[in-house]
């Protein structure tokens, strides 16, 4: 996982794979499994941005980038598959509703 | 009686209406789409066009099917109860609620989540997605019994657990041989105690076993049960701080000493014992040396060899992994030998006979591979969290951190709220999962026993609460706490009599309680 910009080539596969790996973490259905792969996946390529590391290595850690999807791609399905209610702190902070369906009255708080 | 029947028929003849109302709905609906299929018909005969076949359309996307359950999930999230109809009955949601709300047709939904947050991770943790996904192929396709030896099935999971029993060594040190699977600490710590115990008191000289006053219920019981049996148990008290006294305990070895047992960090205090220095006195005084990792495991650094460990309980659903296993490290080299508690097929060395599980296995050397890889990322993160809580919680006025503040595991924090009853506070507190002690005695209302050991009044005990912080913690849950825990404390206070003499001034030991 990282983005050193070697050759156009590998910055692009990376980027892609970033994008990728937010987009799936944003799928799981537990907020704390949620946060903790998006947290995760920018943690990872920020720590190795700017390290300076070889083709190979780079190449490396877009292998074990890709397994990490493929391992999240499986287990957010499983993740909303077994829905529970959502966390006490969930849609507090942006507290917003987003679409029109329901038209929902919230309570802020208790 | 009679009222009630009147009740009853009434009800009755109220469904019958609203189920004649809808069944006509039905037939009105019924004749309406015979029209539309018939239309439908005429259309076709027109036009007889068949869509071509392509391999991609008999194909199920994944993309596809995960986005349809993703659109799937948020269209459910905000449902009204007024428009779900709850099955086997005609009812809606709203009116099984509360037959008013159906009247008002306007009942107030609450998008929030009603889930407490979890911060007990000292009794157990969420088990990590890719744990999850590491056992799960052992549950579905490869099921053989990792003892069979005859064919593949027994091969392919042989393999995988010895290649987990590699990532638990690898975690703590030791080499592969060394782990034993068990079903948990709990097991380890029975099966070491009471087996090396067993051994050593067989021949009749070493009679003598050493723990301390704060360990786990399971080591303190197996003590209590090797009492019984004859064996001398010496349990040493901890200091202030929650550390033991190493000249105390230099003074306690005895020539018949055959075991010392002591937790590396403890479950509610989550004080680090300093463990290379008993290791050393252990191997001195040529007795062995066991102890109970199961919280220590996979968070703070762990070398067998460095620490001269002989023996080490460790369970994996406090490592983000599966529930029902865990290991015994073993010392090989010099050996410890175990009356072992188990009898039968001789897996493990003999030492836990009963075949193993391999996805609990493979779920517990992954959390462990896990572990070693993530250890400075978590502690780093943990460590941060753990600051920004303790540092809130000791911002209110009266409150203290139980155990030594400068050696401690930041995942644990233990703090006392004076003037304030432990167990109300958890009852106010029911949007966050919190305990006041190990899992195992917070049934009771008796206060702790480890902050009794270390030296707490029994109103200071009652009135701690543990914070457990782990990997899956989020900055906001802690901000929630926080808060939580600021409003309800200062609430309860001023219900308290008691709060209000010490606002006053009155110290609390002064006064004469008059009795009745």
């Amino acid at each position: 996982m990282s983005m050193t910009l070697t050759s156009g080539e590998t910055a692009f596969q990376a980027r892609s794979l970033f994008r990728s790996l937010l987009r799936q973490s944003s799928q799981f259905a537990a907020y704390n499994f949620r946060e903790y792969a998006k947290r995760r996946t920018k943690d990872a390529f920020r720590e190795n941005h700017d390290k300076g590391l070889g083709e190979r290595e780079v190449q490396e850690l877009i292998q074990r980038g890709l397994k990490e999807l493929q391992m999240m791609k499986r287990q957010t399905v499983v993740s909303q598959f077994f829905q529970l209610d959502r966390l006490v702190v969930e849609g507090q902070k942006t507290g917003k509703q987003t679409g029109s369906e329901g038209g929902i009255i919230r309570q802020t708080s208790e | 009686m009679a009222s009630s029947m009147i009740v009853v028929m009434r009800q009755a003849s109220r469904l019958s209406s609203r189920r004649s109302s809808s069944s006509s709905a039905l037939i009105r609906g019924s004749s309406h789409f015979r029209t539309s299929a018939a239309f439908a018909a005429n259309k076709a005969a027109h036009r007889c066009y068949v869509a071509e076949s392509k391999p991609n359309k008999a194909q199920v996307n994944v993309e596809t099917a995960i986005k349809a359950d993703q659109d799937a999930f948020t269209a459910q999230t905000g449902k009204l109860p007024e428009k779900v109809q709850m099955p086997a009955t005609e009812m809606s949601a709203d009116v099984m609620m509360s037959p008013v709300a159906g009247i008002l047709k306007q009942a107030t939904v609450m998008d929030e989540g009603t889930r407490p947050i979890y911060l007990d991770m000292q009794a157990t943790t969420p088990t990590d997605p890719r744990v999850l996904d590491a056992m799960l192929p052992f549950f579905t396709g490869l099921y053989g019994n990792p003892h069979s030896r005859t064919h593949a099935y027994g091969w392919e999971t042989e393999k995988a657990t010895e290649q987990a029993r590699e990532h638990v060594a690898n975690l703590i040190g030791a080499d592969p041989k060394e782990i034993i699977f068990t079903s948990g600490a709990t097991e380890s710590n029975n099966m070491s105690i009471k087996g090396v115990a067993r051994f050593f008191g067989r021949s009749g000289k070493k009679k003598h076993i050493i723990t301390t006053q704060t360990e786990h219920k399971c080591v303190l019981d197996s003590c209590r049960h090797l009492q019984e049996e004859g064996f001398e148990v010496t349990y040493l008290p901890v200091q202030q701080n929650g550390l033991i006294d190493l000249e105390e305990l230099d003074a306690a070895i005895r020539k018949d000493t055959a075991l010392v047992s002591i937790m590396t960090v403890n479950n509610e205090i989550g004080v680090i014992q300093p463990m290379e220095e008993i290791g050393k006195l252990c191997r001195a005084k040529k007795t062995f040396f066991h102890t109970d990792g199961a919280q220590a495991v996979g968070k703070i650094p762990i070398d067998v060899d460095a620490w001269n460990v002989d023996l080490m309980s460790i369970s994996a659903h406090k490592i983000y992994g599966p529930k029902g296993i865990g290991a015994c490290y073993v010392r090989r080299r010099p050996r410890v030998r175990i009356d072992p508690i188990m009898s039968g097929g001789g897996q493990e060395r003999g030492l836990r006979s009963g075949t193993l599980a391999p996805p609990l296995v493979v779920g517990f050397g992954e959390a462990c591979r896990i572990a070693k890889e993530e250890m400075p990322y978590d502690s780093k993160r943990i460590q941060k969290l753990s600051d920004r809580l303790l540092k809130g919680l000791l911002s209110l006025e009266h409150t203290s951190q139980n155990g030594d503040p400068e050696r401690f595991y930041p995942g644990c924090i233990n703090v006392s709220f004076a003037y304030v009853e432990g167990e109300s506070l958890l009852m106010a507190l029911k949007d966050i999962a919190l305990s006041s002690g190990s899992a195992c005695t917070s049934a009771s209302l008796e206060p702790s026993y480890v902050l009794r050991a270390l030296g707490n009044s029994d109103e200071s005990a009652h009135s701690s609460i543990r914070f457990g912080i782990g990997r899956f913690t989020t900055e906001s849950e802690i901000d929630y706490v926080l808060k939580a825990v600021r409003e309800r404390v200062t609430f309860l206070r001023e219900l308290s009599p008691l709060w209000e003499l010490v606002q006053e001034g009155i110290a609390l030991d002064s006064i004469e309680w008059s009795q009745h």
